[in-house]
């Protein structure tokens, strides 16, 4: 297989591909012919936009799409996906980047003349911003008609319509593509959409029946689904029409965001939390699985006399295998304490379903949670089904409140001393969780020193920036002289470091 | 090279001949796979027919599947090859009365014949073509993963007493993982990526009355309708392909030809593995009627 990449071979593909799509305007369309600096421009937005792309997947890239027919988008992205994109939670990432960069060379999605021309007609129909002869309602009434059918082509052209109707979209205006969304999205009206759309299937009579809930609720879930379509056709419109109008490379850089394991645990919204919360499960499987491991690698156990001269037995009484003992597995008891005052309420959410996720995957997890008072919540997590509840509870029932609901680490670390020292065992691995910031009480530091001398490790998290540690009421160092290890964790990538630094260490 | 497919439709229309519905993105994979003679990582959740894909690609394209379940604590005597320890004892003291000479016994004894194949060596020797399955290769522990590192490149491996085992084919090698950890950067570059999702509706559908013909299209519809909408529940485990597709079976035994939420809260074991997970879709289910319209569509 030659590796160096056929220039010539994807200038053809190119220039094929710009004759199959045969529109005239080129408003910010890259040249044909200039696919290798597209794809070069593509793959280095993909690094800055924090994926991590190896010179032999841009080579891979590129004698991937030697081999894929240009025209064919879907194939075409899924082999650019395939080559580039090696975790899945990046996926996200890649597809913004790659609708920005390619969405200049569909018309449709799908590339056909048909869509060529219904672009170059969108196209003629832009500079007016009347969307041919349809009122307002004739446009709502097909564009309910293509839902209903769950028509994709029918709607992407609707979609087209709407968005020179309603965005208001003018070249150079500097507003994001949001304001633009939210425009269309409130004329098109989704959730009055949902409501006619429930509407017209049960006069059609292909409805569910009155008095069906679950045919109901399903029906109602295919609708959604639809208007979520919609709502992507439009937001790719927009996009499209953005790119055009400022060109690709200022059009990635405002739609770049944080990759999920750079997100910021005390500013993530809450669909960065659930993403977080399904990546955090594998990472306290792998803490399980390194954990217990260590030691069943490290040292096999005693010879096992019996076992070796029963196998000797196969050798004519040589004893030429020697057998040892299984050494028995470590079980590691971890100790979490968390604080979760406001000051780091939204860590504090996170660092709970840390602990509910490794809750199970150790035999011996305990926790305990504080603001001045502090309280064990093994219990809740225990018992609960699922994390929400083991959350709801905590914050409701455990007593963490001493005084006056102001962080205290040197009480509740006092507290925690008093019950729990003799519970703490050379095989303890002790996990602080918290800012530090200890509204200038005292520090009872000697108290984290104390554990450190009986526990196994003492690590702690703190999920503030490096910078700001020490300033203010701040006292992490204070405590982090005794302890094994203090660890900034503020994102993902950075508790796979803690993870992989103590699994190692 | 024979290259074992022309187009990215035609590995989806020979997979489909096995039974097998790949969207585009997988027939676009597996295609390039083909012609980039590329290992092929696939990860997903549990049972969206990772391990089916290998098994389907080996069928459409007449090759001997040769599989390599990985473990924890697997080690190269279980996926490479290993000395036949055993037999060289034998052979050593057989050999004691005809003193023949060390160096005749040590290259004897560290021959061919005393060399035991494990799923690796085999696949690269194997002279028919083949199928390489690897499955579930995050079980493996990192230090493991590097094992694999130069089969998967070179399609080779090195044995010290031997030299260089180089394959005479360039199979396709698909590896599989339920993403329990990251797998090394230096594994995934070598490979081309897949991540296979749960299904959307349609599809689904088609699997169903593709997997289960007796069931009609109707029913199969109802099943994936159901299936999908127990899927939007927050679940310790949702449920798989392979779960709706034993569902759609329990259904047909049970001779049911209509979906009602009784029906439903019978056979949700069949789906759901958790009690937990049975007792909150059955809530779920039979108080569905709240009525609200684009839920979806508002909070994306």
């Amino acid at each position: 297989m030659s590796l160096p990449i056929n220039a010539a071979k994807l200038t053809d593909a190119i220039e094929r591909r710009a004759t199959a799509g045969g529109e005239g305007d080129d408003g910010g369309r890259p040249q044909p012919g200039s696919m290798l600096d597209v794809l070069q421009g593509f793959v280095h937005e993909l690094r800055a936009a924090g994926l991590p792309v190896s010179m032999t997947e841009n080579l891979d890239a590129m004698r991937a799409v030697e081999h894929v027919e240009l025209v064919d988008r879907d194939t075409f992205k899924s082999a650019l996906g395939a080559t580039l994109v090696k975790h899945h939670h990046h996926w996200r990432a890649f597809e913004t980047v790659f609708d920005v960069y390619f969405s200049l060379y569909a018309p449709g999605i799908g590339g056909d003349e048909a869509d060529a021309e219904a672009w170059a007609e969108m196209q003629a129909m832009e500079g007016g911003g009347a969307a041919g002869d349809l009122s307002p309602e004739e446009l709502a009434e097909m564009l309910l008609a293509a839902l209903m059918n769950g028509d994709e082509d029918e709607l992407r052209r609707l979609a087209a319509m709407a968005v020179s109707r309603y965005a208001g979209m003018e070249p150079g205006r500097p507003v994001g593509g949001t304001y633009y969304l939210y425009r269309t999205l409130r004329q098109l009206d989704l959730e009055g959409l949902a409501a006619q759309m429930m509407g017209r299937a049960r006069e059609q009579g292909d409805g569910p029946p009155e008095d069906d809930e679950l045919a109901e609720r399903l029906q109602r879930e295919a609708f959604d689904e639809r208007l979520k379509r919609l709502r992507e056709i439009v937001e790719a419109e927009i996009r499209r029409r953005l790119v055009a109008d400022r060109g690709v490379e200022a059009m990635a850089r405002t739609l770049r965001k944080p990759l999920p394991e750079d997100v910021d645990f005390m500013h993530a919204s809450r669909e960065e939390m659930q993403a977080l919360q399904r990546a955090i499960y594998p990472l306290t499987r792998a803490l399980a699985a390194r954990l217990a491991q260590r030691r069943k690698r490290k040292n096999r156990g005693h010879l096992d006399f019996r076992s070796t001269v029963r196998h000797s037995l196969s050798y004519g009484g040589v004893p030429a295998e020697p057998k040892f003992r299984h050494p028995r597995p470590s079980r590691p008891e971890i100790m979490v304490v968390a604080d979760i005052s406001g000051s780091v309420a939204s860590f504090a959410r996170f660092t709970l379903q840390f602990v509910y996720a490794m809750a199970s995957q150790f035999s011996k997890v305990r926790s305990w949670v504080f603001i001045d008072g502090i309280d064990e919540v093994t219990r809740f997590f225990q018992e609960a089904d699922d994390i929400a509840e083991a959350i709801g509870r905590v914050n409701t029932e455990a007593d963490v409140v001493w005084v006056d609901g102001h962080s205290d680490y040197g009480h509740a670390l006092e507290v925690f001393r008093e019950r729990h020292l003799t519970e703490i065992t050379p095989k303890s691995s002790i996990i602080l969780l918290g800012d530090a910031r200890n509204n200038y009480h005292a520090s009872q530091n000697g108290i984290v020193k104390e554990l450190a001398q009986r526990a196994r490790h003492v690590y702690w998290l703190n999920p503030e920036p490096r910078g700001y540690w020490d300033t203010g009421d701040s006292i992490v160092s204070d405590y982090g002289i005794y302890c094994d290890g203090v660890f900034e964790c503020r994102n993902l990538r950075q508790l796979e470091r803690f993870v992989s630094a103590i699994v190692e260490g | 090279m024979a290259e074992r497919f022309s187009s990215v439709p035609e590995v989806i229309e020979s997979l489909r001949k096995a039974d097998y519905l790949a969207d585009t993105n997988i027939g676009g994979v597996v295609y390039l796979a083909d012609r980039l003679e590329k290992p092929v990582l696939v990860e997903g959740p549990a049972g969206v027919g990772k391990t089916e894909l290998a098994k389907a690609v080996a069928e459409v394209t007449g090759s001997r599947l040769i599989r390599l379940q990985c473990y924890e604590g697997l080690d190269e005597s279980k996926a490479l090859y290993e000395w036949n320890y055993k037999k060289q004892l034998l052979r050593i003291q057989a050999d004691r009365e005809h003193e023949t000479s060390w160096a005749d016994v040590e290259a004897d004894i560290f021959s061919e014949q005393f060399l035991l194949t494990r799923p690796l060596l085999e696949a690269i020797r194997a002279e028919e073509p083949i199928v390489l399955l690897i499955d579930e290769v995050d079980r493996v522990e990192i230090e493991t993963e590097a094992l694999l590192l130069e089969v998967l490149s070179d399609f080779q491996v090195s044995i010290p007493e031997l030299g260089t085992i180089v394959g005479a084919q360039r199979p396709i090698v698909i590896l599989t993982s339920n993403n329990t950890r990251e797998l090394s950067e230096a594994l995934k570059r070598r490979c081309l990526y897949l991540h296979i999702d749960y299904p959307d509706l349609e599809r689904e559908k088609e699997i169903v009355r593709v997997r289960v013909p007796e069931v009609d299209e109707e029913l199969a519809g109802q099943v994936a309708a159901v299936v999908r909408s127990i899927r939007q529940l927050e679940l310790k485990k949702a449920p798989s392909i392979s779960e709706t597709i034993d569902w759609a079976r329990t259904l047909l035994y049970l001779g049911k030809s209509e979906i009602d939420p009784e029906v439903i809260s019978e056979t949700l074991h069949v789906l759901l593995k958790y009690q937990s997970d049975i007792t909150k879709a059955r809530k779920e289910l039979e108080t569905s009627a709240t009525p609200t319209g684009a839920t979806a569509a508002r909070s994306t």
